[in-house]
């Protein structure tokens, strides 16, 4: 009995040590399959998409230090301060109203509850702002598609942080969840550019998104005229600074093509046009 | 006063005899350590979202302990009918009811301070500041609304049915006030009549416990409240709780206890 006891987990012992060794390999082929996923959306599936943007949203609550409006507050739409912030709009005195969104009390319940809310409209700064990269993390996480996690989280590490290496590494793993993006293409660009004072790559990758936005059907290069106009204006000063006066130009008159004010950049046509020096003749 | 401090004696022993406590602080330990281990862009300098969880655990946490644990206390001494024995000692039912509610206040009390030593801590190694004054004043408020929590829910346990529908009342009842009681007025100015004036009237008549919710402030590191706001919001509870109570006794002294 003792015997037939022994074999018998002898037998099972080699059954387990088999199945171990074929299903090792079935298993790194499921992992394999996911490749795009991970834990959060094989839990969420298109679900997650929703809750990207919510961790986008509370990326843009923590900026602002917890004032900001419910679903209940009277507030203007607009766009994100986050994503403002990263395309270097500084607020005004109209956007600090605007921003307003409490108005005068209603009544004395309203009154007094204001004492145990946030009711001072502030932005981290001073490297506080290390705060919103969780949110974007997360957000990109779960939704790998929305460019903007890209964007603004790569230009607070370059800009506010001073973290060139990982913005970069977060901007080329937002292009190869979307290979050709304008925008991440543009936002590379001007890391290379302004944190790396790299003018040469600088210039292929605006190159590149420039090439990618000619590439587009015209409903989207409608849709991506900002981008382009932000790209080509970006190359002029570039060009310009580089010493290429006559490719300054040409990128300056490619972004009045598009421009809502091409006055102002006329002016600079002019201020470029008096450095070339005359041709002999 | 001896014997309403005896009857909330007991509530206190059971609290700690039970498991409830200590499942959710370890569940709000493990799951607040969880979240700080995570690495995010290689930086060991970003807390707020750490203090964000814990904070929202604690919340959690000590509703469900104030709740659950309240909710069967008169059910369950009519069920095994101990409250007979304790009604003939002599304690009166107003005793009963203020030792009930002393016991379960205190007692989730003890657990707001344990969480939020766990909390000053936790935050504390990450940053390396020590705002008490904004720490007392959360768990303060927040013992505040547990205080009306409780009364609430003693109330809905002399009027319904089991302790589990007390308790799922009470949760909606709750929840519904901390997200929309600050915001009923909004809402019902952009109603038609009559729906305006019932929200408004709504509006003005239920206690506006988001008033006692000063995570915000802990999270954002800002400043204390003054401290003669937080005396009127306590005063202001004081008198939600002294309500209910009244109520809890009104209902108690005639409630038959033996069906």
């Amino acid at each position: 009995m003792k015997a037939a006891a022994s074999l018998l987990f002898a037998l099972l012992a080699l059954m387990a040590f088999s199945l171990a060794t074929q299903l090792d390999l079935a298993a790194t082929g499921w992992s394999r399959a996911d490749r795009s996923g991970n834990f959060l959306g094989l839990m969420f599936g298109d679900g997650r998409k929703l809750l990207g943007n919510q961790f986008f949203t509370m990326a843009d609550v923590y900026f602002h230090s917890g004032y900001y409006p419910t679903i209940f507050d009277q507030k203007s739409e607009g766009q994100k301060e986050i994503i403002a912030a990263s395309h270097g709009k500084k607020e005004d005195e109209e956007d600090e109203k605007n921003e307003d969104f409490f108005g005068k009390p209603k009544d004395w319940v309203d009154a007094f509850g204001r004492n145990f809310k946030i009711t001072q409209h502030t932005h981290l700064e001073q490297g506080r702002e290390r705060e919103i990269l969780p949110w974007l993390r997360l957000a990109a996480e779960l939704d790998p598609n929305k460019i903007e996690t890209y964007t603004v989280g790569a230009f607070f590490l370059r800009e506010h942080l001073h973290r060139t290496d990982q913005a970069e590494a977060f901007l080329r793993e937002g292009l190869r969840q979307n290979p050709g993006s304008c925008e991440l293409l543009f936002e590379l660009g001007r890391l290379y550019r302004a944190s790396k004072l790299d003018f040469d790559h600088a210039r292929n990758v605006w190159y590149l998104g420039v090439n990618r936005y000619l590439a587009l059907k015209p409903e989207e290069q409608k849709e991506n005229r900002l981008i382009f106009e932000e790209m080509a204006v970006n190359l002029a000063y570039l060009e310009d600074q580089t010493g290429r006066y006559e490719e300054a130009i040409n990128w300056f008159r490619a972004a009045q093509q598009v421009a809502v004010n091409p006055t102002a950049l006329q002016e600079q046509i002019d201020a470029i046009q008096k450095k070339i020096p005359a041709k002999q003749p | 006063m001896n014997k309403i401090i005896a009857v909330a004696g007991v509530v206190i022993k059971e609290l700690y005899r039970r498991k409830d406590f200590y499942v959710l602080f370890v569940l709000t330990a493990l799951l607040t350590c969880a979240a700080g281990a995570m690495n995010f862009f290689h930086d060991d300098k970003i807390v707020r979202y750490v203090k964000d969880i814990c904070l929202l655990l604690i919340w959690v946490s000590s509703l469900v302990v104030a709740i659950v644990t309240t909710a069967r206390q008169i059910p369950a001494e009519r069920e095994s009918r101990t409250i007979f024995p304790l009604l003939a000692k002599p304690v009166s039912r107003g005793q009963v009811v203020a030792g009930k509610f002393l016991g379960c206040w205190l007692a989730t009390g003890i657990a707001l301070i344990v969480f939020y030593l766990f909390f000053a801590i936790i935050a504390g190694s990450r940053e390396h500041i020590w705002p008490v004054g904004i720490y007392l004043q959360a768990a303060w408020m927040q013992w505040m609304l547990l205080g009306i929590v409780i009364a609430m829910v003693l109330l809905g346990s002399i009027y319904l049915a089991a302790p589990s529908s007390t308790s799922t009342i009470s949760f909606v009842a709750v929840g519904g006030i901390l997200l929309l009681g600050g915001h009923l007025k909004n809402i019902a100015l952009a109603q038609p009549e009559p729906m305006q004036g019932i929200l408004t009237f709504l509006y003005f008549s239920i206690p506006h416990l988001e008033w006692f919710y000063l995570s915000d402030f802990v999270v954002y590191n800002f400043a204390a409240v003054p401290w003669a706001k937080i005396i009127l919001a306590t005063l202001y509870a004081a008198v939600w709780i002294g309500i209910f109570l009244l109520l809890t006794w009104a209902g108690f002294r005639r409630k038959n206890l033996t069906t």
